[in-house]
């Protein structure tokens, strides 16, 4: 049973947001109705003993004003039914909004979702980047007061964490590189460009070790041991083969690849032989 | 209103009165896609995917000059065997409806398919493409390969059907006759079309936050050097359409075999036919009735030729799939070589 005095912040559970989850927020709140301010909506995920997954979610149109909030959810509703067919392992975990602050609204619609789900998480981005930054949070509430006379509730914050597919890196990583580009915009490569691109990725990244080890090495930086470690490890990490056993893996390699090529070429010229032959 | 039902694999295409009205003469020159979507269809298939099964899912978006904008999408769920209960366009419908409401763009404008090893060229996927691309001009396919992903680099590829192509399914006339007047070759059946992404500044800003915050180091998966598991299995996948190509070469063999035997068996019943009239006249009998030679030797069944141009345009794509690939081991073990040479 709850202690009558404050309770202390309550450690929850670990949130752990896909990068899917973002984007999807920042659009819907870039595709907000005039005159809103802010946008909501219910996220989907996986609950585990000490954390919770997030890695789905959708709008949900609501509309507030200074006294009072509506939300459609009959709506939210539908939508978590449509979005159950596709993956019937998630479940409604809690809620979204964007913008900086909790206000009291937020607690009548936290009470819907405590309904829909236990114990849900609210999630909130700033969108509006009130300070300078995308500040993401996550809160659980928490009763608080003395019970039996004036009982309110507290958003407790719990830390947030990225979780990332290999995939999704991946596809993050290409997003990334849009950034660079001057109208934002950015196509995708192909084969071999791509190794080029990898190359120099981890050549930059030589690079700033390099400069590094200079540093520490003409007595501007401290040495540090833990940064030497890894880079032993990273030095031995080129495996020492002997010379003639090198190049023997290397040659039949190389034969396995041009010997797939050239199979590859045959086939695609047989086919088009049989299509002159019998087609054309 | 027909709404045309496609077989239970793959999304229906929209009805006729829903399309938009812009269909422009231009086909789309180029795609645009948000990050957004290309974040969903990674999702869908790593938490819905098995193994060779496929997923999909519906593109949305809009058409802007001669880009088609693709701007959010959301997947098809997997086919179980509680099927019967399940409409497909009714999901579509509701789907739209309610995207709607939250100003996501509802403009169907193509379909999305993840891959097994770049086995895309299939009927199915043929059929279902024609019937977007009758309903809207503009649509695209979008092939998604995640194990191609996974090895380093997203792989997204678009295809539209050739215009060629378009007026064979139209006339549903898939004869042999009707595809050398055409004259299609398996090179072009697809038209691949050239991606670009684009994302809004605030998605920029996320990616800023989201490098900044991010415990996730970069795998370089790029540069692993082993290979021989992919090729192995993608040559597999090639002989076993090789297998099929070449069974299906043997079948048009025996028909034309078949069909020039019995154009000899023609030739020589009419010759014999008129000998024997010829004798009957001498002798002054009636003549035999001329008989229906056709209805006689019934040609023998022409094989389908749709099939084989099908099974050509796939074994042109796993070859082209291998040439990739191996282009990018080979420059990987020079960069390994190099760096041995370094220290020896």
């Amino acid at each position: 049973r709850s202690s009558p005095f404050l309770k202390m912040a309550v450690h929850g559970p670990v949130v752990k947001i896909h990068p899917v989850v973002l984007a999807s927020i920042a659009d819907s709140y870039e595709r907000r109705n005039e005159g809103a301010s802010r946008v909501i909506g219910t996220l989907l995920g996986t609950v585990d003993k000490h954390s919770v997954e997030v890695t789905n979610c959708f709008s949900v149109p609501h509309n507030e004003s200074e006294d009072e909030v509506a939300v459609d959810m009959e709506f939210a509703k539908n939508m978590y039914e449509l979005h159950k067919k596709v993956s019937p392992t998630e479940v409604i975990i809690g809620w979204y909004a964007t913008g900086f602050d909790i206000t009291e609204h937020s607690v009548l619609i936290h009470e819907y979702y405590s309904r829909e789900a236990v114990n849900p998480i609210h999630l909130t981005v700033d969108t509006a980047l009130q300070s300078n930054k995308m500040n993401i949070r996550a809160y659980i509430s928490a009763q608080m007061g003395v019970p039996g006379k004036t009982v309110g509730v507290m958003f407790t914050p719990l830390t947030v964490k990225y979780i990332y597919y290999d995939t999704e890196r991946i596809g993050v990583g290409l997003l990334q590189r849009t950034r660079d580009a001057p109208n934002r915009a950015k196509g995708l490569t192909s084969d071999l460009c791509q190794v080029g691109g990898a190359a120099t990725r981890v050549q930059d990244m030589l690079t700033t070790v390099l400069a590094y080890i200079e540093e520490v090495l003409s007595g501007k930086v401290q040495a540090d041991n833990s940064v030497g470690r890894f880079l032993t490890d990273l030095v031995s990490k080129v495996p020492k083969i002997s010379a003639e056993d090198f190049e023997s893996m290397l040659n039949s390699n190389i034969n396995d690849l041009l010997m797939v090529t050239y199979l590859a070429n045959l086939t695609q010229a047989q086919i088009a032989l049989n299509e002159k032959l019998v087609i054309l | 209103m027909a709404s045309r039902k496609e077989s239970m694999s793959t999304p229906t295409a929209p009805m006729a009165s829903t399309s938009s009205g812009a269909t422009l003469d231009s086909p789309v020159k180029q795609i645009q896609i948000e990050g957004l979507v290309v974040l969903k269809m990674i999702k869908h298939y790593q938490e819905e995917g098995q193994g060779t099964e496929v997923v999909q899912g519906v593109l949305l978006g809009l058409v802007v000059e001669d880009r088609l904008e693709i701007t959010n999408c959301f997947p098809f769920p997997q086919h179980t065997e509680d099927d019967a209960d399940f409409d497909e366009v009714q999901y579509q419908m509701e789907m739209m409806r309610s995207l709607r409401h939250v100003n996501i763009d509802h403009l169907h404008v193509g379909w999305y398919q993840s891959t097994y090893y770049g086995s895309f060229v299939s009927r199915a996927l043929l059929d279902s493409q024609f019937s977007y691309q009758h309903a809207i001009e503009e649509s695209v396919v979008l092939i998604y390969d995640p194990i191609k992903t996974a090895q380093g680099s997203l792989s997204l590829k678009a295809y539209r059907l050739t215009p060629k192509l378009m007026e064979i399914c139209k006339e549903k006339d898939f004869s042999a006759e009707g595809l050398k007047k055409a004259m299609i070759g398996f090179e072009h059946m697809f038209e691949e079309v050239p991606i670009v992404i684009k994302n809004s500044h605030l998605i920029n800003v996320l990616m800023w936050e989201l490098e900044e915050k991010s415990t996730v180091a970069d795998k370089h998966e790029l540069l692993n050097l082993s290979s021989s598991n992919h090729l192995e299995k993608s040559l597999q996948l090639l002989m076993d359409r090789v297998d099929d190509m070449s069974q299906d070469i043997v079948k048009y063999n025996t028909y034309s075999r078949n069909l020039s035997k019995q154009q000899q068996q023609k030739h020589q019943y009419t010759q014999r036919r008129q000998q024997e009239n010829a004798q009957r006249q001498t002798r002054g009998e009636p003549p035999l009735p001329e008989e229906d030679i056709s209805k006689m030797f019934k040609p023998p069944q022409p094989p389908p030729r749709m099939d084989t141009l099908l099974i050509a345009g796939q074994i042109n794509n796993y070859c082209q799939n291998v040439k990739e690939f191996t282009s990018q081991n080979l420059g990987k073990l020079f960069l390994a070589e190099a760096l041995q040479g370094h220290n020896s």
